[in-house]
C-alpha cells in the first residue's frame, strides 16, 4: 500500500473473526428469568435456527426469582458463537457464559438398571464401588446404579456395564458452576 | 392501559374489537388517541408497520383473542424480518379458560415465540402498565421489533391503581449496545483509509437508527462509493453520482459488480440477506468486510467479519466520519475504482424496451409516477415484480419514503402500509403501488380508507398474473406456467366504485402521465388500474444461488 500513511491499516493482514465450528463441546450455563414459556422459547430457538440440544438441565438457583439452565451443545456441528449470540438476545436470558472446560466443575447423574443374575451380581457392585457408585434398588434379576460425575465418566460406567445387559438407563444432562479461584 | 398508552405518546391505534378484548375497546371509548377500524387484523397489523416505518414511532395494534389473534401472525413475522418497532395487544380468554379449548382461545404467546423480539402474557391485573411500558421500551430500542402483550379478558377489565411512570424500565436480560468500541472504529477508519476499492453498503439499520445525514457525511469525506439494499433506499439521496444503485437479486450491475471486485466492504445496518449475497462462497471475493450492525448476532452469522462494530448506526458513523477525516484519506486512490464504476454504469444502466405500439410498460409507469411526484411521495408496494421496479426506477431522495416488505415478502402489505404512512403523515402523498396478485389479498381495507377519510392513492400495475412467479416459472421451470393467472376478475374499477373509492383505468401509454396526475389529484383514496405488459420480465437479475457477475439480463 503506497498511501504514504504509515499508520493505515493494511487490508492483508484483517483477519476474519472465525467464530464458525470449535470441534469440542460446549457447556452454555444461562440465568434466566423464572418466568412462564422461558423453556418454550429457548428450545424453539435452538430448533428454529437449526440448533441441536445435547442435553439439558434446569433448576432453581440461589435467587427464586432465576433458573440456571446447563445446556450442552456440540461445536463440531453448530456455530457456538451464534447460539450464544442468539441465546443472550432473548430477553429472558439474563446472563449467558460459554464454560471454559479447565475453570469449569461439571458433573451429571445417572441410573443404570442392569441385568444382575446372582452369577454377575458381584462383578457389577464392583464396578460400581470402582466408579464410586451406589446400588439404590436390588430385585432378583436386576439391580440399579446411580452414578455421578462428569459426562465421560458416566459414559464410561455404561461401556462396563452395557455387556451385562443394560435394561433401561436415565441421564440428568451435565450441571456446571465455575471454579472459584484456589485463594478467594 | 389506556393511561400507560398515554404516557407512551400513542395517538393512533390500528385494531378490531372482539369478545376477549371488549374489556380493552370499553376504554378505548373516550380515551386519548384515535382508533382506527381495520377490516381484517392482519390489515390492522400492517397499517401499524406502516405507520411505524413511515414516523419511525411505534405501531400499536389491537385484536382479539383466538383469530383475531392469529390473524396478527403475518404482521408480527412482517415486522420481526424488517425490524419495525410494533407492539400487538391482544385479548385472551378469561385465566380460568386457559388451557381448556375456551371459544375463541389460542395460544398466541406460543404461536409467535419464534417471531417476536419478545412477548409479555399478563397474569396479574397490576401487571398491565408496568407490561406496556416495557413492550414500549423493547419495541423501539436496540434493533426494532414486535412485541406482543397478551390479557386474559377478566384481567383486561380489573381496576388497577397507576402512577403514570415515564422512567425508562430496567430490564435485566436487555442492554443494547448503543455506542461502537472505538478501538475497531479506528482500525475500521485506517482500513478506509487503506482500501482502493471500498464500497459502503447501506441497509435498513441506517434508517432505523436516523443516521443517512451522518452516512452521507462519511461518504462525502472523500468520495466513497454508495449502493443500498431493498430495505436501505432512501438512507443515501438517489440519485446522486456516488450512488451505484440497489444491489442484490434485482440491484444494478454497477451495484454488485463492484461488491464482486471491492476490496473493502462497510456494511452498516444490513445483513448480508441471501437476496443480497447470492452464491454466499462466490460473495465478494476479494473483499475485507466491515460490519456495524446494532445486533451482535447479525454480525458473522452469514460473513464473517474482519472488523466487527457492535452499535448504534449514528453513534458509529459519526464516530467513523471523524477518525476517517482525522486521517486525510488520499481521495485520489480511488480513482481508478471509479473509472471501473463508471465503465460499468455506462455499459449496463438500467433500462428496457419500450413498446412500439400503446402498451405500457411496466418500468414507464414507474417512471411516470417518479416524474409526477418529483420523487417526493412516500410509496408503498407489495411484494413481485411491481416492487422491484419501483425499488429500481422510483428515486428517494429521503428516508422512511420507501414501505416494502423486504425480509418476510409479504403479499397484501401495500394498502395497509399506505394507509398506515398516510395516517402517520397526512401532509405527505402517499401512493400504494401495487400488484393485481397482492392487492386481492387485503383489498378490503379500502373499506378503512374510505370509512376513515385516508386519502391513499393506490396505481395497480395490473398485469393479470403472479409476474414474478410467471417469470420464475418461464426462466427456472421451462415455462410451465401453474396457477398464476389472475384472470379478468375482479374489474378493479367496479370493485373500488362498490367501496366508494374512486377509480379509473388506464391502457394506452399516450395515456399514462394524465391519468396518474388525475388519480393523484383526487381529494380522497383513489385507485388507478394500470394495463401493462404481462410478458415483460424483471431484470437485471442474478438467479437465486447464482453470483453476483453471472447476472442476467
Amino acid at each position: 500500500m503506497d498511501s504514504g500513511a504509515p499508520n493505515l491499516t493494511e487490508l492483508d493482514q484483517l483477519a476474519a473473526e472465525t467464530g464458525s465450528l470449535t470441534g469440542r463441546k460446549h457447556l452454555l450455563s444461562l440465568t434466566v428469568e423464572n418466568k412462564p414459556g422461558v423453556l418454550a422459547r429457548i428450545a424453539g430457538l435452538f430448533s428454529r435456527r437449526g440448533f441441536n440440544i445435547d442435553t439439558l438441565a434446569v433448576g432453581p438457583t440461589e435467587d427464586p426469582n432465576f433458573s440456571r439452565m446447563t445446556i450442552t451443545i456440540d461445536g463440531a456441528k453448530h456455530p457456538i458463537d451464534q447460539v450464544t449470540k442468539q441465546l443472550n438476545k432473548l430477553i429472558n436470558v439474563v446472563k449467558l457464559r460459554d464454560m471454559e472446560p479447565r475453570e469449569t466443575t461439571a458433573r451429571e447423574m445417572a441410573l443404570f438398571k442392569v441385568s444382575a443374575p446372582v452369577e454377575s451380581r458381584h462383578e457389577i457392585m464392583q464396578f460400581a464401588e470402582i466408579f464410586r457408585g451406589r446400588v439404590v434398588d436390588v430385585s432378583r434379576k436386576s439391580m440399579t446404579v446411580e452414578v455421578t460425575g462428569p459426562a465421560d465418566k458416566i459414559e464410561a460406567f455404561e461401556r462396563m456395564v452395557r455387556p451385562h445387559g443394560l435394561i433401561e438407563m436415565v441421564r440428568t444432562g451435565e450441571v456446571a458452576l465455575g471454579r472459584s479461584p484456589a485463594d478467594s | 392501559m389506556m393511561e400507560a398508552l398515554k404516557v407512551e405518546g400513542v395517538e393512533y391505534i390500528f385494531g378490531i374489537p372482539g369478545g376477549a378484548n371488549l374489556p380493552v375497546y370499553d376504554a378505548v371509548h373516550g380515551a386519548d388517541f384515535t382508533h382506527i377500524h381495520a377490516r381484517h387484523e392482519q390489515g390492522a397489523g400492517h397499517m401499524a408497520e406502516g405507520y411505524a416505518k413511515a414516523s419511525g414511532r411505534v405501531g400499536v395494534t389491537f385484536a382479539t383473542s383466538g383469530p383475531g389473534a392469529t390473524n396478527l401472525v403475518t404482521p408480527i413475522a412482517d415486522a420481526q424480518m424488517d425490524s419495525v418497532p410494533t407492539v400487538f395487544i391482544t385479548g385472551q380468554v378469561r385465566t380460568d379458560l386457559i388451557g381448556t379449548d375456551g371459544f375463541q382461545e389460542a395460544d398466541i404467546t406460543g404461536i409467535t415465540y419464534p417471531i417476536v423480539k419478545h412477548s409479555l402474557m399478563v397474569t396479574e391485573a397490576s401487571q398491565i402498565p408496568e407490561y406496556v411500558h416495557e413492550a414500549f421500551q423493547i419495541a423501539s430500542t436496540g434493533r426494532p421489533g414486535p412485541v406482543l402483550i397478551d390479557v386474559p379478558q377478566d384481567l383486561g377489565r380489573a381496576e388497577i391503581d397507576y402512577e403514570p411512570n415515564t422512567k425508562p424500565v430496567e430490564l435485566a436480560g436487555y442492554k443494547p449496545s448503543v455506542e461502537g468500541n472505538i478501538n475497531q472504529i479506528k482500525i475500521a477508519a485506517k482500513a478506509l483509509a487503506s482500501a482502493t476499492r471500498p464500497v459502503i453498503y447501506a441497509g435498513g439499520g441506517v434508517i432505523n437508527a436516523e443516521a443517512s445525514e451522518e452516512l452521507r457525511e462519511l461518504c462525502l469525506v472523500d468520495d466513497l462509493p454508495v449502493t443500498c439494499t431493498l430495505m436501505g433506499l432512501g438512507s443515501f439521496p438517489a440519485p446522486n453520482e456516488q450512488w451505484l444503485g440497489m444491489l442484490g437479486m434485482h440491484g444494478t450491475r454497477a451495484a454488485n459488480y463492484a461488491m464482486d471486485e471491492a476490496d473493502l466492504i462497510v456494511a452498516v445496518g444490513a445483513r448480508f440477506d441471501d437476496r443480497i449475497t447470492g452464491k454466499l462462497s462466490e460473495f465478494a471475493p476479494n473483499a475485507k468486510f466491515i460490519h456495524i450492525d446494532i445486533d451482535p448476532a447479525e454480525i458473522s452469522k452469514n460473513v464473517a467479519a474482519h472488523i466487527p462494530i457492535v452499535g448504534d448506526a449514528k453513534a458509529v458513523l459519526t464516530a467513523l466520519t471523524s477518525e476517517y477525516r482525522a486521517l486525510q484519506p488520499d481521495g485520489t486512490r480511488l480513482a481508478e475504482w471509479w473509472g471501473r464504476i463508471s465503465e460499468w454504469r455506462k455499459e449496463y444502466p438500467l433500462t428496457y424496451k419500450d413498446s412500439k405500439d400503446s402498451t405500457i410498460k411496466p418500468q414507464a409507469m414507474i417512471e411516470s409516477l417518479n416524474r409526477a411526484t418529483n420523487g417526493e411521495a412516500i410509496v408503498t408496494s407489495d411484494v413481485g415484480q411491481h416492487q422491484m421496479w419501483v425499488a429500481q426506477y422510483y428515486d428517494f431522495p429521503q428516508p422512511r419514503r420507501w414501505i416494502n416488505s423486504g425480509g418476510l415478502g409479504t403479499m397484501g402489505v401495500g394498502l395497509p402500509f399506505a394507509i398506515g404512512a398516510k395516517i402517520a403523515c397526512p401532509q405527505e402523498t402517499v401512493v400504494c403501488v401495487t400488484g393485481d396478485g397482492s392487492l386481492i389479498m387485503t383489498v378490503q381495507e379500502l373499506a378503512t380508507a374510505v370509512s376513515n377519510d385516508v386519502p391513499v392513492k393506490v396505481l395497480l400495475m395490473n398485469n393479470g398474473h403472479y409476474g414474478m412467479v410467471r417469470q420464475w416459472q418461464e426462466l427456472f421451470w421451462d415455462s410451465k406456467h401453474v396457477a398464476i393467472e389472475m384472470g379478468e376478475s375482479p374489474d378493479w374499477v367496479k370493485l373500488a366504485d362498490a367501496f366508494g373509492c374512486a377509480a379509473a383505468r388506464v391502457d394506452d401509454k399516450a395515456d399514462l402521465d394524465q391519468a396518474i396526475s388525475d388519480t393523484l389529484a383526487e381529494e380522497g383514496p383513489a385507485l388507478l388500474d394500470v394495463r401493462v405488459d404481462p410478458t415483460e420480465n424483471c431484470y437485471p437479475m442474478i438467479p437465486a444461488g447464482a453470483a453476483a457477475r453471472d447476472m442476467v439480463g
